[in-house]
């Protein structure tokens, strides 16, 4: 045996144990994200919402705090943690309120709010609805954090089957010509090729959706790093100032944060005391206005007992890369059509899963290993295959 | 089978992928940069994978080897 056979028989092995570990997962995860593409769409057809006032253009929004007053007054759950501009409709924002002010935020209730009139539109609990059972299972498997983890174990091990399949791929390629599919053999050719076509057309793609979810994994570990890091940094003064009595206004803040930092707009607030502020401050989060920067938000620190500026600062590179791996992951950033293809490419992606268990079980029913197939040259032509 | 012919050199197995790989790279990252036109690049760039996918498993239905 040659050392270049040897060494194929070694990516095949890690091609086809990474593959297997995660595919079980990888297939949950792509087809709970399918209908994850389409949510907002989803949300609509299956329940009815108040929908905010028709105003004409150039409408000033309403005091927000007023809005939040109003918010609070007919809310189930009392205690604000985040003031938030619904990225899609301008005409709507959402006030996120907890049961006490460390209450755990992924149980919070999410008030809708008509951003012109300051109008209490609805606070619908979507616990039970479809888009949020099946975000759960894709995001943690309904597990927290070690769910959460995990999986991002299984996006690594995607990420190794894809690299090991292009190693792969080459000597199953040897004799046939880019895109070959050979209809006329049987299954297990014509699956074979398959998975080999759509494997290779989607090898930057699923390598960068992979990666990214992964990232998104360790969005919780990366808010920590942030809250002892540079957040900890820029609220050092306040350390062991008691927290505010009487917190000052809200819109005064954000007006304050909005002069601060010319060019951009707020995108959510972050009540004192809540996982994204530290006691003292209320954190305005500002985004710019292209696709990318307004995935790169910026922190201004307003002290909440003065109403003062405190400080504004660019997030660290580890957060700068969490921003910048969503939209990567959710494909949201270039209208339906881009929606549409992270879609189908989706779609292939379950295939070629399907396709590499079944190459994969018939392969170990005949008794000979992938490995070995890969090794004689050219997994194709291997004589089993004309079984 | 009638595709018997010479080995494929790497470079010849891995051209069309890595044209490929390179147009999703900047397709993936065009729709990030800004909208409109930008947003088009990204639509043809990463619809091609799809379409050389369907033009290889269905068009050729009637095709022999």
């Amino acid at each position: 045996m040659t050392a270049a056979t040897r060494s194929l028989r070694r990516w095949g092995f890690v091609h086809k144990w990474a593959s297997l570990i995660c595919t079980l997962f990888m297939l949950l995860l792509c087809i709970t994200g399918l209908p994850l593409i389409f949510h907002h769409e989803i949300d609509d057809l299956l329940h009815t919402e108040v929908k905010p006032a028709e105003v004409a253009p150039g409408t000033p929004t309403a005091d927000l705090d007023k809005l939040l007053a109003n918010a609070l007054a007919n809310a189930s759950l009392k205690v604000p943690h985040f003031l938030i501009w619904d990225r899609d409709d301008p005409n709507v924002m959402f006030v996120s309120v907890g049961e006490s002010i460390t209450s755990d935020p992924t149980n919070n209730r999410f008030v809708r709010m008509d951003t012109h009139t300051a109008g209490y539109l609805d606070s619908p609990d979507v616990t039970g609805r479809f888009t949020y059972i099946m975000l759960r299972l894709h995001v943690d498997m309904f597990a927290g954090l070690p769910g959460k983890l995990f999986l991002g174990l299984m996006g690594i091990l995607f990420c190794v089957a894809i690299i090991s399949g292009i190693v792969v791929y080459a000597p199953s390629m040897r004799k046939l010509d880019f895109g070959a599919y050979r209809r006329q053999r049987p299954r297990i050719v014509r699956w074979l090729d398959i998975h080999n076509l759509a494997g290779i057309l989607l090898v930057m793609w699923t390598l960068v959706v992979g990666f990214t979810g992964v990232i998104n994994t360790w969005a919780d570990l990366v808010l920590k790093m942030w809250q002892y890091g540079q957040l900890a940094e820029m609220t050092a003064q306040y350390r062991d100032r008691p927290p505010p009595t009487k917190l000052t206004s809200v819109q005064a803040a954000v007006d304050v944060a909005a002069r601060a930092v010319p060019g951009m707009t707020p995108s959510f607030v972050a009540f004192p005391g809540t996982v994204f502020s530290s006691k003292s401050h209320y954190i305005v989060f500002l985004k710019g206005d292209t696709p990318v920067t307004s995935r790169l938000l910026k922190p201004a620190l307003i002290d909440a007992e003065t109403g003062k500026l405190t400080d504004s600062r660019d997030m660290p590179w580890y957060v700068t890369t969490l921003f910048i791996s969503q939209p990567l992951h959710f494909g949201d950033y270039g209208g339906l059509p881009l929606r549409i293809l992270w879609a189908l490419l989706d779609v292939l992606t379950i295939i070629v899963l399907g396709t590499g268990v079944y190459l994969w079980l018939r392969r170990r029913k005949a008794g000979v290993s992938v490995e070995r197939a890969v090794a004689q040259g050219s997994a194709a032509n291997a004589p089993l295959m004309s079984s | 089978m009638g595709r018997m012919r010479n080995r494929r050199t790497l470079g010849q197995i891995f051209a069309a992928p890595i044209v490929i790989g390179v147009l999703s790279t900047i397709g993936l990252i065009a729709a990030l940069v800004g909208d409109g036109w930008w947003d088009a690049v990204s639509w043809v760039s990463l619809g091609l994978p799809v379409l050389l996918y369907l033009f290889f498993v269905v068009r050729r239905k009637h095709v022999g080897p």
